[in-house]
């Protein structure tokens, strides 16, 4: 029986191995830089061309620059990652053109790692070999003992210490990957040899002593305990598995980011790209798809949390055969930005996703709508469809499977309200984007009053990754209610900021601590902010419960699209939550009077409070409108709009109350209710906090305390911020 | 086109010529390109995009344009001009300056970069400066919240930033404005 859909894809993957050999040939010395808006802003242009510079001036032939996405490492980039053959990966962070100079002479050439620049490297010299023993915890892993037991081992056989690391790592994704005769065997746990990329599947001690002996220190692939499987993440781990913000992670919708070049067609399918589409359309079988998706329990990850199968399967059975199929990228949440990354940095994943999509709910055209703020991520995808159309994978005769279908791309115009579904669909229809009454729910009547399936984008990106691994699987790493991970983009008060795939369950602490190392300047944490301007806050003394839709909701909060701001209690929740209130009062459309002018009162009766003018039926009022405009607004945008004043009024009424009966701000944060005085006793009289005052008001004369005038002060704590004494008490 | 079946008007042609005048090649090649495919009315955020990154602004006579040759009512395009932030109706300066106020920056003190901005500059969100060098607004997450704040200026992207860095970043730009105006 012919298979034209297998013969397609085993032809473009044949042509795609030929290309890339050079790439991975033994001797080639690999240098990465990262290519996203991040990247970019942080300065790795200057880095790329600085490497050009010096890859052209050495003459030598064996250095490959390779463009990729960016990791999520926000907070240290620029990153630039030097793979020597035969060596463990090195990435070193915050690079500037200097630094190359030094990285290139003393690491490219030398061998030798820069050591003190390396990406989260205490100190000491660095490892040669590492081991990375798997230890999920969701995945019914071993925990900690074999780890131990093999570094026990190492001791006794007096293997040094130094050129050898023993880690440990969240996840690889192998689980319930191994055939039933493997998995009846017992409990295995996987672990990673760096820097020979080998994975190993180890049983008990036997299979320790004979990696040790065998691998370590006799050098050779222990081939008999070789592990089949080829879990999703190990191409990212194997790059950059040493480094605990990435190792605590299960990278499932960002397993390529930071590892392909977004630009490249063909690294996408040699990371098995496409594989599941052909799949698909080899099978031609829709239903097939939707059961795997609903195997897997995976729920929109936009923030409803609504199930993608049940979603597909609505659209499916509409009689209208004229179908759409939208890829909602208009994120405009503040502090989300893992749309933006995915689009950025594995556009094809996202092509991929939506393919499927497609096929599953028989549509014949696609849009992404992504926001114009987003220059870069609009020109990834825009190249990765012609892309795909040139190589026969998006347009007519679909992989020689006979199917149809197209995918374009839709701006946003700056329009946060657009990100609700119905009123993104009249915002690509060329209308004003504003919402209309559900039900009919887009999947009935969307787009030109066709059966339209809308999903975000990192919706789209887990498609592939679980009709490759299967809906079990993926449902494995999750929760009993949800399948998989769940990207979340950390920041705020935090150490390390950026982009944390965790599976769903896992709890908040984990992902404030160790992954993102705790508060910044050593405060205490305060809260934890979900959901962007429709979430809600999780006070400090919740920080245990694990994130998924239920429990969020539950404390008041939502998943939403998955930002997290990390606060600490420099921070008065007050404001904060007069912050969003403000956001989603700027945002309303207008449309409808409970979120237009609900919001607005809102933010009325909270600006008192922060300006020390509020009175205690405030909060009674602030709590009956709330509720109010949660009940009647028209869309998700009024109905969600209080839940940051609902949680913040819930969780941290004492701050309301000090607010408004002793006008004070616990945080002192709030401008009307603070006021700085110098404490004569610190004071030396240097004179610069006087000099520094735009309004003058600070009083007195060289080596003798000063005095500000609190009449005059206009309380913008340059005086505080400039003191050397900490002589300025803010009180 | 000689004729418009929607607008028998007997100017037609001639009001065709002086709509068309008012628009960039690129925007027409487009407008036409799109003409006669279903549902092309919905290319009209499309379409203000690329008036918009063309002039800077949309201005009046730019949306009546566009309307004429879409065959759009006025109102419909005002409508949706107005109702998009990222759409501006007033010209800019040479630098457009976006102050995110996204969650993450303003926890980190993106207020007090905004106020020294508008010391700097001697203007308020929505203005452009006196020497139509800069124009100062404000903006929603740019999507780079490990660097908060952050300040975009034209495409490019700086942070963290501190009030005290702020005349030094607008030198920069005040010198690159001037060395371009400089080979005009």
């Amino acid at each position: 029986m012919p298979q034209p859909v297998h013969d397609f894809y085993q032809a473009m993957a044949d042509r795609v191995g030929r290309s890339l050999a050079d790439r991975d040939a033994e001797h080639q010395v690999v240098v990465q830089v990262g290519s996203a808006t991040c990247e970019h802003a942080a300065g790795s242009q200057a880095v790329a061309d600085e490497l050009v510079r010096h890859i052209r001036a050495s003459g030598r032939k064996d250095i490959l620059l390779h463009r990729t996405g960016c990791t999520g490492r926000c907070s240290r980039e620029p990153i630039l990652g030097v793979r020597l053959p035969g060596r463990l990966p090195v990435k070193y962070e915050r690079v500037n053109r200097d630094l190359v100079h030094r990285i290139f002479t003393e690491h490219i050439q030398g061998g030798t790692p820069v050591a003190q620049h390396v990406l989260d490297h205490e100190a000491g010299p660095l490892p040669e070999r590492e081991l990375l023993f798997c230890e999920g915890s969701r995945c019914h892993g071993s925990g900690p003992g074999p780890r131990e037991r093999f570094a026990a081992m190492l001791a006794e056989r007096g293997v040094s210490r130094e050129s050898v690391r023993i880690g440990a790592a969240s996840c690889f994704g192998a689980c319930g990957l191994a055939s039933d005769h493997l998995a009846s065997a017992g409990p295995a746990t996987y672990v990673l040899a760096r820097p020979e990329k080998v994975l190993y599947r180890v049983t008990g001690e036997e299979d320790l002593a004979a990696i040790l002996d065998g691998h370590l220190i006799g050098g050779q692939v222990v081939e008999r305990l070789r592990a089949q499987e080829e879990p999703i993440a190990l191409a990212f781990m194997e790059r950059y598995g040493d480094v605990a913000f990435f190792n605590r992670q299960s990278r499932v919708a960002l397993r390529n980011a930071g590892v392909v070049d977004p630009e490249s067609l063909d690294e996408y399918v040699d990371m098995d790209g496409f594989k599941a589409l052909a799949d698909v359309l080899e099978r031609r079988d829709p239903d097939w798809v939707i059961g795997e998706l609903t195997k897997a329990r995976l729920r929109g990850r936009g923030g409803g949390g609504y199930s993608t199968a049940a979603k597909w399967t609505m659209a499916r059975k509409q009689a209208d055969a004229t179908r759409f199929i939208i890829c909602n990228g208009d994120e405009g949440d503040p502090g989300a930005f893992m749309d933006r990354s995915m689009l950025e940095s594995d556009p094809f994943n996202i092509v991929e996703g939506m393919i499927i999509g497609g096929f599953a709910i028989g549509a014949q055209r696609g849009f992404f709508y992504i926001r114009a703020e987003y220059p870069l991520a609009i020109r990834r995808i825009q190249q990765a469809i012609e892309t795909c159309r040139a190589h026969g994978l998006l347009g007519r005769n679909i992989m020689d499977s006979g199917w149809d279908f197209d995918l374009e791309i839709r701006l946003g115009a700056g329009a946060f309200v657009c990100g609700e579904e119905t009123a993104l669909i009249r915002s690509i229809e060329g209308e004003r984007g504003q919402p209309r009454v559900r039900p009919p729910y887009p999947t009935d009547r969307g787009l030109w009053d066709h059966p339209t399936v809308i999903n975000n984008v990192e919706t789209f990106a887990n498609i592939s990754a679980i009709l490759r691994y299967s809906g079990d699987w993926y449902a494995r790493l999750g929760t009993e209610k949800s399948g998989g991970t769940k990207v979340f983009a950390l920041a705020g008060k935090v150490r390390h900021t950026g982009l944390v795939e965790v599976p769903l369950g896992t709890p908040l602490a984990r992902v404030v601590n160790d992954i993102g190392g705790g508060v910044t300047g050593g405060r205490e944490l305060k809260a934890i902010q979900t959901g962007g301007p429709a979430g809600g806050f999780i006070p400090a003394s919740m920080q245990h419960m694990e994130v998924d839709f239920e429990p969020l909701q539950k404390a008041g909060s939502i998943m939403g699209s998955g930002g997290m701001i990390v606060l600490s209690e420099d921070d008065c929740m007050v404001d904060i939550a007069k912050f969003y209130i403000a956001f989603s009062q700027d945002e309303s459309c207008g449309k409808c009077t409970p979120c237009r002018e609900g919001t607005t009162r809102l933010l009325e009766i909270l600006e008192r409070i922060t300006q020390g003018k509020g009175e205690l039926s405030d909060l009674d009022k602030l709590e009956r409108l709330a509720r109010l405009c949660q009940r009647t607004s028209l869309c998700g945008l009024g109905r969600a709009a209080p839940n940051p004043v609902l949680s913040s009024l819930k969780h941290f009424r004492g701050e309301f109350l000090a607010h408004i009966v002793d006008r004070h701000c616990p945080a002192k944060k709030c401008v009307a209710l603070i006021h700085y005085e110098i404490n004569p006793e610190k004071c030396v009289g240097c004179t610069i906090c006087a000099r520094n005052c735009p309004v003058a008001c600070i009083a007195g004369t060289r080596k003798e305390a000063h005095v500000i005038d609190q009449a005059a002060c206009v309380k913008c704590g340059n005086c505080f911020d400039v003191c050397k004494f900490a002589a300025v008490d803010r009180v | 086109m000689t004729t418009c079946p929607h607008c028998p008007t007997d100017n037609w042609p001639e009001l065709e010529r002086g709509y068309r005048a008012m628009l960039p090649g690129d925007v027409l090649a487009f407008i036409d390109g799109n003409r006669d495919r279903e549902h092309s009315e919905s290319l009209l955020i499309a379409t203000l995009h690329m008036v918009q990154d063309h002039f800077g602004h949309l201005g009046p006579g730019h949306l009546e344009a566009v309307a004429q040759l879409m065959q759009i009512p006025l109102a419909k395009v005002t409508g949706v001009a107005t109702f998009y932030h990222y759409f501006r109706l007033q010209p800019r300066g040479r630098y457009l300056i976006n102050v995110c106020l996204g969650t993450a920056c303003y926890v980190k003190g993106a207020e007090k970069v905004a106020q020294k901005l508008m010391d700097e500059l001697g203007i308020h969100f929505g203005e452009t400066s006196k020497d139509g060098v800069f124009s100062l607004e404000s903006t929603r997450c740019v999507g780079t919240c490990g660097l908060a704040p952050v300040v975009m200026i034209g495409e490019e992207v700086h942070g963290p930033l501190t009030p005290g860095q702020v005349p030094a970043l607008l030198e920069t730009y005040l010198a690159r404005a001037a060395e371009e105006m400089a080979k005009v």
